[in-house]
C-alpha cells in the first residue's frame, strides 16, 4: 500500500516536472488576409497555416488538413504577435531593493499567470512579454520572458522556457535615489553607478578565477584543493561576462549610456540592450556600434528631471543610425496598443509600415535572443499571430484574435463581462482602482520614501 | 602658464563674432499674426459638413471670410490643395502650463495646501512658456482646459489657447470651479484603506462638502442684500457657483459616486459639468437624463475593475454618447497633451464614431463651455483655431502642415523637432577626425 503511495507520487512529481514541455499546441489556418510578414513583405488574399503550434505555410489557396479549424480574415490584416520587451505584467513583486547588486534574484518565481494583465495584453495583440525585475537597483534581478498562455495555472507554463537569460540593469536617478537617498550608501550619484558595475565585475572575474584554479586543482592526483564558497550573485555575474545572458538596462541619459558601453566593452560584454534610453538618440552611432540597440517609449518624456530633454523622434534617430530599435510599454495599460505605439514612429520620423512594425515585434525579438523562434511570420516559426481590423499602425485599428503557439487565447467575439481565471477570496467586495498602478518600476520601493503617491509621479 | 591664458583668451576674443553669427544661425521663430488666405482645402467644418475646394480667409484673429472664390491681395497665401482643414482640437482636462517636470516639486504648481481652496486660480501658474506648449499645439491641440487637482474644492480651472505671453493673452473665456466628489473607490493599489475607512472619509469630506454650500448660500444671499462681510475668499468664490457666475465641475468616477453626485446636485441651482466619469458607461442613461454634460478620459486607460471587459475605458465615451450624454473628451495629462486625437480615434474605434469623437473635441467642449459662438468649428467669425494636415490628424501618420491659434501662424518646431534636426545625422559621428 505505502510503496504504492510512494510510486504514485513519483509519478506525479514527473509529469509536474515534464508539464512545461507540454504547453498546448494548436492548428489553424488562417485564410485570405492581408499579411504582414514583417520580415518579407506584405501579400494580399493570403493564408497562413499553424499545425502544432508551428508556423507550417504561407501562401494562396491552402487547404485545411482534416481537423484544423479555418478561419476567413478576408479584409483583416494578419501579423505576427506582438513582443513587448519591457513589462512588469504578471509579476506578484517586482523590487528586490536591499542591495545595488541583486543579479541571484529571478522574476520567474515570482510569476502569476492568473493576472487579468495578461488578458488585457492579449486583447492588444500582445503573445510574448519581457516581465522584468524593477529600476531600483543598478544590477537587478534576472528577467522572465513570458509566452501569455492565458488560463494555465503552473507559472511555469507562460515562462518561455526556451528564451536565453537576461537581466535587469538600471542606471540614473531610481538606484541613486533608492540606495543614496534613501538608504545612505553607494550609488548617490551616476559616478557611484559605475564603481558599483565595475567592483562588481572585478570580482566575479576573480570568483571565476577561483573556480578555475580549483578546477585546475582538483584534476590534479591526489588533490587537496577545497573548493571556494558559491555564491549565486557573483556567479550570475560571471553569467554575464561568459555571454550567457543578456543585459536590459534601464538607462535614460546619454552619458549614462555611454558609460555603459564603456565598462561593458572593458570587460568584453557584447550582450547589452538598452531600455527606455530616452537620450539614446543622442549617442545612436555608439549604440549602433557596439549593443543590441535599444528599446524606447514612443513619445514618454518630462515625466522626471532625466527625460527632459527627450524627443519623440528618438526612435526614429536609433533606427536611421542603424541600432536595432523596439517600442515598450513598461505599463499595464500601454502595453495593450502597442501597434499604436509603434505608429507614432510614423508621425515622428517617417518610419515605413515594416520599421513600425519591426519595432514591435522582431527587434524586440533579437533583443531578447529568441528572433529565431518567433518575430515575424516565417514558415518554421512558432505561431504566435494576431488579426487585425483594420491595418495595425492605424489608430482606428482593432486586434480580434490572438493565438500563441496556434492557440487562439483572445476573440473579440467571445469576450465575456469578467475574463478572469481566479477570483480573490480576501476581495469579497470588488475594488475600483481609479489610477491603477500602471507603472511598477519603482514597485515594493515604497518604504524607502515618504509618501507612495510622491513615489507614484516618478516612478518609470 | 600665464602667456598660456594670454593667448587663449586673445584667441577666444578672436573667436567672439563667430560665436554670435552662430546664434543667429540658429534664429528663432515666433507665431506669426496677420493675414492668411489658406486656398483649396477640403474643410471639416464639423457643424456644416465638409466642404471641398474651400479657402479660409484668416483676418484679426478670426476666420473672415469662407468660399471658393475668396480674394485678398493683401493676404499670405497659403494653398492648400490636397490637405484637410480641421478647427483646433480642445482638450477639456489637462495640467498643461502648471507643471515641467513631475518628478520635480519646484516645477509642480497645480495642487495647493488644504482641501478647500477653490479661490486658487489655474490661470495665475499657467506658464505661457513652458516646453510642453510647443509639443502640445504642433499635433493639433490649440485649445486646452487646465485644471487645478488636489482638495475638495481644490481651485478653479481656466480655459487657454496656446498662444500668447501673459496668462491673460491666452485665456480662451471659460472658467469653473472644480470639486473632487467625494469618492468612494480606491484611488490606486497602494490605497490601502479599509472598506470601512473609505466609507467614513468619504461620508465625512460629503458632510464638509454639505456645510460649505450651505455657507456659500448664506454668503450669496447675505451679499446681494448688500451685506457687508469678513474677507473670506474661499467662500466668496463658491458663492459665485451658487449665484451661477461659474460653473462647477466636479470630478467623480466611480458609478455609485455619479449617482451621488447627480443626487446631490439636484437641489441645487448651479450650473454643473461632471469630469473624469471612468465609470459613465454603468450610469450612463441616469446621466443622459439629469442632463450633465461629462468631459471623459483618458481615453487610454485600463478599466476600473478587474472583472471589466478590456476595452471599457475606450468605450466609455461612446456609450455615454449613445445614451444621450453630451461628452467632451480629456487627456488628463500635462506633456502628452499632444496624444489628444489618438484618445480620440480610439474612442472612434470603440464605438463612438469618427464623426461623434470629432465633436467631442471640438463644439462639444465649446458648447459645454458656452463658447460654442466662437470656439470649436470652422465657420465665419469664429476664432482662427485651425489645422491644416495631410489627412485625418487622427491618424498617427498624418503629417500637420499648419497650425493657427487666434489667428497666429504657429511656428511647427518644438525642442523635440530641434532635438531630431541636430541628432538624426550627428556631427562628429561614431569617430571623430
Amino acid at each position: 500500500m505505502k510503496k504504492r503511495h510512494i510510486f504514485l507520487a513519483l509519478l506525479l512529481s514527473l509529469s509536474l516536472n515534464f508539464s512545461w514541455a507540454q504547453t498546448p499546441k494548436g492548428s489553424v489556418l488562417i485564410k485570405n488576409g492581408t499579411v504582414l510578414t514583417v520580415t518579407n513583405g506584405t501579400y494580399e488574399n493570403t493564408d497562413v497555416l499553424i499545425q502544432d503550434g508551428i508556423i507550417k505555410k504561407i501562401g494562396q489557396n491552402l487547404s485545411a488538413p482534416s481537423g484544423v479549424t479555418t478561419i476567413d480574415a478576408t479584409g483583416k490584416y494578419v501579423m505576427p504577435g506582438i513582443i513587448d520587451a519591457h513589462s512588469h505584467v504578471a509579476l506578484d513583486v517586482v523590487n528586490e531593493a536591499t542591495s545595488p547588486i541583486v543579479a541571484e534574484v529571478r522574476m520567474k518565481d515570482v510569476v502569476n499567470p492568473f493576472e487579468i494583465g495578461i488578458y488585457r495584453a492579449l486583447a492588444g495583440g500582445v503573445t510574448i512579454s519581457h516581465a522584468m525585475h524593477g529600476s531600483a537597483n543598478v544590477v537587478g534581478g534576472q528577467n522572465a520572458t513570458l509566452k501569455h498562455r492565458w488560463g494555465m495555472d503552473d507559472p511555469a507554463d507562460i515562462i518561455m522556457q526556451e528564451a536565453p537569460r537576461t537581466i535587469k540593469f538600471a542606471l540614473g536617478e531610481n538606484p541613486t535615489r533608492v540606495h543614496g537617498r534613501g538608504n545612505g550608501q553607494q550609488p548617490r550619484s551616476r559616478m557611484g553607478v559605475e564603481a558599483i558595475l565595475r567592483n562588481g565585475f572585478n570580482e566575479a572575474l576573480q570568483y571565476k578565477k577561483a573556480w578555475e584554479d580549483y578546477n585546475q586543482a582538483k584534476s590534479q592526483k591526489g588533490s587537496t584543493a577545497v573548493a571556494p564558497v558559491y555564491n549565486e550573485r557573483l556567479q550570475t555575474l560571471a553569467d554575464i561576462l561568459d555571454g550567457k545572458i543578456i543585459i536590459h538596462c534601464h538607462s535614460y541619459r546619454a552619458d549614462e549610456i555611454y558609460m555603459l558601453i564603456n565598462v561593458a566593452r572593458d570587460f568584453g560584454i557584447k550582450k547589452l540592450v538598452f531600455q527606455h534610453t530616452n537620450e539614446g538618440f543622442k549617442v545612436a552611432p555608439e549604440i549602433a556600434e557596439y549593443t543590441m540597440g535599444a528599446s524606447v517609449f514612443a513619445d514618454w518624456w518630462a515625466y522626471k528631471f532625466e527625460v527632459y530633454y527627450s524627443t519623440a523622434f528618438n526612435a526614429a534617430i536609433l533606427q536611421k543610425n542603424g541600432a536595432i530599435t523596439s517600442i515598450n510599454s513598461d505599463s499595464a495599460e500601454l502595453i495593450r496598443h502597442l501597434y499604436h505605439e509603434a505608429a507614432k514612429t510614423q508621425r515622428y520620423g517617417g518610419m515605413t509600415d515594416d520599421e513600425a512594425l519591426a519595432m514591435i515585434t522582431i527587434n524586440p525579438a533579437k533583443q531578447l535572443g529568441i528572433e529565431d523562434k518567433v518575430g515575424s511570420l516565417e514558415e518554421g516559426k512558432q505561431g504566435d499571430v494576431v488579426i487585425f481590423e483594420g491595418h495595425p499602425l492605424s489608430s482606428y485599428a482593432i486586434p480580434q484574435m490572438t493565438f500563441v503557439d496556434g492557440i487562439k487565447y483572445f476573440d473579440i467575439q467571445e469576450d465575456a463581462d469578467d475574463q478572469r481565471q481566479r477570483i480573490s477570496p480576501t476581495e469579497a467586495v470588488e475594488p475600483i482602482l481609479l489610477s491603477e498602478e500602471n507603472h511598477r518600476c519603482m514597485q515594493d520601493t515604497e518604504h524607502l520614501f515618504e509618501t507612495a503617491s510622491a513615489l507614484f509621479q516618478m516612478n518609470h | 602658464m600665464k602667456r598660456f591664458n594670454k593667448t587663449f583668451l586673445t584667441f577666444l576674443i578672436a573667436l567672439l563674432p563667430l560665436m554670435s553669427w552662430a546664434q543667429i544661425d540658429g534664429e528663432f521663430i515666433k507665431p506669426q499674426g496677420g493675414k492668411f488666405l489658406l486656398q483649396n482645402a477640403t474643410v471639416h467644418t464639423i457643424t456644416k459638413g465638409v466642404l471641398t475646394n474651400t479657402s479660409i480667409l484668416i483676418e484679426d484673429g478670426k476666420i473672415s471670410q469662407m468660399g471658393s472664390n475668396i480674394s485678398a491681395s493683401d493676404a499670405e497665401v497659403i494653398d492648400c490643395s490636397g490637405l484637410v482643414i480641421y478647427p483646433g482640437m480642445i482638450d477639456s482636462g489637462t495640467t498643461l502650463g502648471l507643471v515641467e517636470v513631475n518628478s520635480v516639486p519646484e516645477t509642480v504648481d497645480y495642487q495647493e495646501i488644504g482641501n478647500v481652496t477653490p479661490n486658487m486660480q489655474a490661470l495665475t501658474a499657467v506658464n505661457p512658456n513652458t516646453e510642453a506648449i510647443p509639443v502640445t499645439r504642433v499635433s493639433g491641440v490649440t485649445t486646452t482646459l487646465t485644471v487645478p487637482q488636489g482638495g475638495l474644492f481644490p481651485g478653479t480651472a481656466a480655459l487657454i489657447n496656446l498662444v500668447g505671453y501673459t496668462p491673460d493673452q491666452m485665456y480662451a473665456g471659460f472658467k469653473a470651479v472644480v470639486m473632487n466628489f467625494p469618492n468612494s473607490a480606491r484611488r490606486g493599489r497602494w490605497d490601502r484603506r479599509s472598506d470601512d475607512d473609505i466609507k467614513k472619509d468619504n461620508e465625512k469630506a460629503l458632510k464638509e462638502a454639505n456645510e460649505l454650500w450651505e455657507k456659500a448660500k448664506s454668503y450669496h444671499e447675505l451679499i446681494s442684500k448688500g451685506a457687508e462681510l469678513d474677507y473670506y475668499p474661499e467662500i466668496a468664490q463658491l458663492a459665485k457657483v451658487v449665484s451661477g457666475e461659474l460653473p462647477l465641475m466636479i470630478e467623480v468616477n466611480a458609478a455609485s459616486d455619479i449617482q451621488n453626485a447627480i443626487n446631490w446636485v439636484a437641489d441645487k441651482d448651479a450650473k454643473v459639468i461632471f469630469s473624469g466619469v471612468k465609470e459613465g458607461w454603468r450610469v450612463a442613461d441616469e446621466i443622459a437624463k439629469a442632463k450633465i454634460p461629462v468631459i471623459t478620459g483618458p481615453v487610454q486607460d485600463l478599466p476600473s475593475r478587474q472583472s471589466d471587459r478590456y476595452d471599457a475605458a475606450y468605450s466609455n465615451a461612446g456609450k455615454m454618447a449613445k445614451a444621450g450624454v453630451k461628452v467632451a473628451l480629456r487627456t488628463n495629462d500635462s506633456e502628452n497633451v499632444r496624444n489628444l486625437p489618438f484618445h480620440a480615434a480610439f474612442a472612434a474605434a470603440y464605438g463612438m464614431g469618427k464623426e461623434e469623437a470629432w465633436k467631442a473635441v471640438t463644439i462639444n467642449p465649446a458648447e459645454i463651455f458656452g463658447l460654442q459662438d466662437q470656439l470649436g468649428s470652422v465657420e465665419t467669425g469664429k476664432v482662427a483655431n485651425l489645422i491644416v494636415a495631410t489627412e485625418d490628424p487622427f491618424e498617427t501618420r498624418a503629417q500637420i502642415m499648419h497650425v493657427f491659434i487666434n489667428g497666429y501662424r504657429i511656428p511647427l518646431s518644438n525642442r523635440h523637432i530641434r532635438l531630431y534636426q541636430e541628432f538624426l545625422d550627428r556631427s562628429p559621428g561614431l569617430k571623430s577626425n
